[in-house]
């Protein structure tokens, strides 16, 4: 797939891809099929080396690469009948998150997730995916109304951090996801979290508590970004990949402390290499979630999903 | 910042032997009132002239808020662990153990049960001594432990934050211990058993976007920065100052945040009457 933006170490792959294209148009008037062949393996195995071999801070680019798959992309490829529904019935509709009804396989549901934009304009408009109360807010009242409607809920979070503007305090931030936190730990219906992107801070987890939380291949999650963890600990931003490894804010990392509890695989490259793939591999993971939650008594649901947060945590008692 | 404030015994020594010989007095860092240290007990660690509250830990709000005799500290022996090796300019395992000598506390919070005017609580208060009183698992889990001894004697559950935030070096850990804490309040507001959340200088970032602002009642302390972002990245995000009284306690009270904003003398006294509000429907 032709990509707008290519990752520093993307770039040998790209110089052999483009190298393989020139062949291919020269292929019909001479006898080269050997050679591109023998390239295409090279390819791979350059790929698989690169991709096996990325470090955090390389992952968290990829993870906020322009053309990576957002939140209204899987809605239009993996759900139908989608009716996404605004508003937080008390101030404004903030479109930092998008959340509605659709139909996921079959199954109905409620969907809600940050959303960003992709050029100038529509990254104004969504905040870059930055929510303001009122997102949280409207996420509340739909967690409501899908418990209401017993509708699963599916959460896919991609946000850079809640907004940290002055209208945003004096509207409550802070009391806005805290009482999201609480709520989503009292629903008596399936609650499936998918971190698709970036997983910053309580921007995220603001619509994160659920049953099952699963995370993709390149995606990030943790309580502050690189940038700003740099900035605070070592006092400078130039400390990024470091503070991007110090706290170990990928998912093979997060599995092994019970964070997430489940990686879902990105086609080779990431997300934005092969979206058609990607979208296939999230329903059938979605479904394959909810199959399984569906089957569990709404006391059970809560009971289990309480005892996986209050089980989160590492610490010694002598 | 007031002697007793300061927990650095590395301070020089010629300011120790200026403040601190037998304790008797110190300065009010607003307005440079001399306050002899009966006197400073009996406001509550506030400027009986200026009313400025300044920064206590647990020990002192033990004293100011539970009856004599009746206090039990518990879990003081969970400890912070450092699961992900983390290093920035210094290792956690370095700053946990300096913080330890240099505080004598446990971790950021301290937890026990004892008594507010005869009404018996689980009671929580958090260190802002201890790396800034930030979250990690041991925050997490001590509150949950707390709250569940109130929940098993059917107590109201009080909690005193002060805190900038979750504790970076657990990372991804700290952070779900908003998810753990909340959580466990959803389970205690089923039993319906009270929750008091008390706010005092600083409370922010993700103690403040979860148990803090989850109280069936908050009560902050005059002028305490509450809020979720810090007041820097704010001004770096909208480029220009904070209005004067941005996000302290009388303007959250102003836009619908906290309950009640009270002066520390009088927060005992509101706390059991508060509880004997609640509690009057359970016998
Ligand atoms: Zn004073």
């Amino acid at each position: 797939m032709a990509s707008t933006t290519t990752l520093e170490f993307e770039k040998p792959i790209v110089e052999l891809e483009s190298k393989i294209e020139e062949m291919k148009a020269l292929a019909d008037t001479l006898d080269i099929q050997p050679q591109i062949d023998d390239l295409e393996r090279q390819i791979e195995i350059l790929r698989s080396e690169i991709y096996r071999n990325l470090t955090r801070w390389q992952r968290v680019q990829i993870a906020r690469h322009p053309d990576r798959p957002y939140t209204l992309d899987y809605i239009t490829h993996c759900f139908t009948d989608f009716i996404e529904l605004h508003g937080d019935r008390a101030y404004r509709d903030d479109p930092a998150i998008v959340a509605g009804l659709a139909t996921l396989n079959g199954r109905h549901v409620m969907v809600v997730g940050h959303q960003k934009g992709r050029d100038t304009k529509s990254n104004l408009y969504r905040n870059f995916g930055m929510p303001n109360p009122e997102g949280y807010r409207k996420a509340y009242r739909l967690f409501e109304t899908a418990e209401k409607f017993g509708l699963p809920v599916i959460c896919l979070l991609d946000t850079p951090g809640a907004f940290p503007g002055l209208e945003a305090e004096e509207r409550g931030q802070a009391e806005a996801i805290a009482r999201n936190l609480k709520l989503m730990s009292q629903l008596k219906t399936p609650i499936v979290i998918v971190v698709i992107g970036e997983g910053a801070s309580g921007g995220a987890l603001g619509i994160g508590i659920g049953n099952r939380v699963l995370m993709l291949e390149n995606a990030w999650y943790s309580v502050i970004a690189p940038e700003s963890c740099s900035s605070i600990l070592w006092r400078s931003w130039d400390y990024k990949e470091q503070a991007a490894e110090a706290l170990r804010l990928g998912a093979t990392d997060l599995i092994k402390v019970k964070v997430i509890d489940r990686i879902v695989p990105e086609p080779v490259g990431g997300a934005h290499r092969d979206p058609v793939a990607m979208f296939q591999t999230m329903v059938e993971t979605l479904t394959e979630e909810l199959d399984a939650l569906c089957k569990l008594s709404g006391e059970t649901l809560v009971k289990e999903r309480r005892a996986k947060f209050y089980d989160m945590g590492v610490w010694t008692e002598a | 910042m007031a002697w007793f404030l300061r927990k650095n015994r590395n301070i020089t020594t010629e300011q120790q032997l200026r403040e601190m010989p037998d304790g008797l007095w110190t300065k009010c860092p607003e307005c440079a009132t001399i306050i002899y240290r009966k006197e400073l007990e009996e406001n509550a660690y506030t400027c009986p002239k200026c009313d400025s509250h300044f920064r206590i830990g647990s020990s002192k709000y033990v004293d100011v808020l539970i009856d004599h005799g009746t206090w039990v500290e518990t879990d003081r022996q969970v400890r912070s662990a450092d699961p992900l090796e983390f290093i920035d300019t210094r290792p956690y395992k370095a700053r946990l153990k300096e913080a330890y000598s240099r505080t004598d506390l446990p971790d950021a919070v301290t937890t026990g049960t004892g008594a507010v005017h005869g009404v018996p609580i689980a009671f929580g208060c958090m260190n802002f001594g201890f790396i800034g009183g930030s979250m990690g698992s041991v925050v997490g889990e001590k509150f949950v432990r707390a709250g569940r001894r109130a929940l098993d004697q059917k107590m109201p559950f009080v909690f005193i934050s002060a805190s900038g935030g979750a504790r970076m070096q657990e990372a991804a850990l700290s952070l779900m211990q908003m998810a753990k804490t909340s959580a466990f309040l959803s389970e205690l507001g089923e039993a319906g058993l009270p929750y008091i959340s008390i706010l005092t200088d600083p409370t922010t970032g993700g103690v403040s976007a979860s148990y803090a602002m989850l109280g069936d009642v908050i009560i902050a302390e005059p002028k305490a920065l509450i809020g979720f972002a810090g007041p820097r990245v704010i001004e770096q995000t909208i480029r220009r100052k904070l209005p004067e009284g941005f996000q302290r306690s009388e303007f959250l009270l102003e836009h619908g945040f906290v309950d009640l904003v009270t002066h520390r003398k009088e927060l005992k006294k509101q706390i059991a009457t508060l509880l004997t509000h609640l509690m009057s429907g359970k016998s």
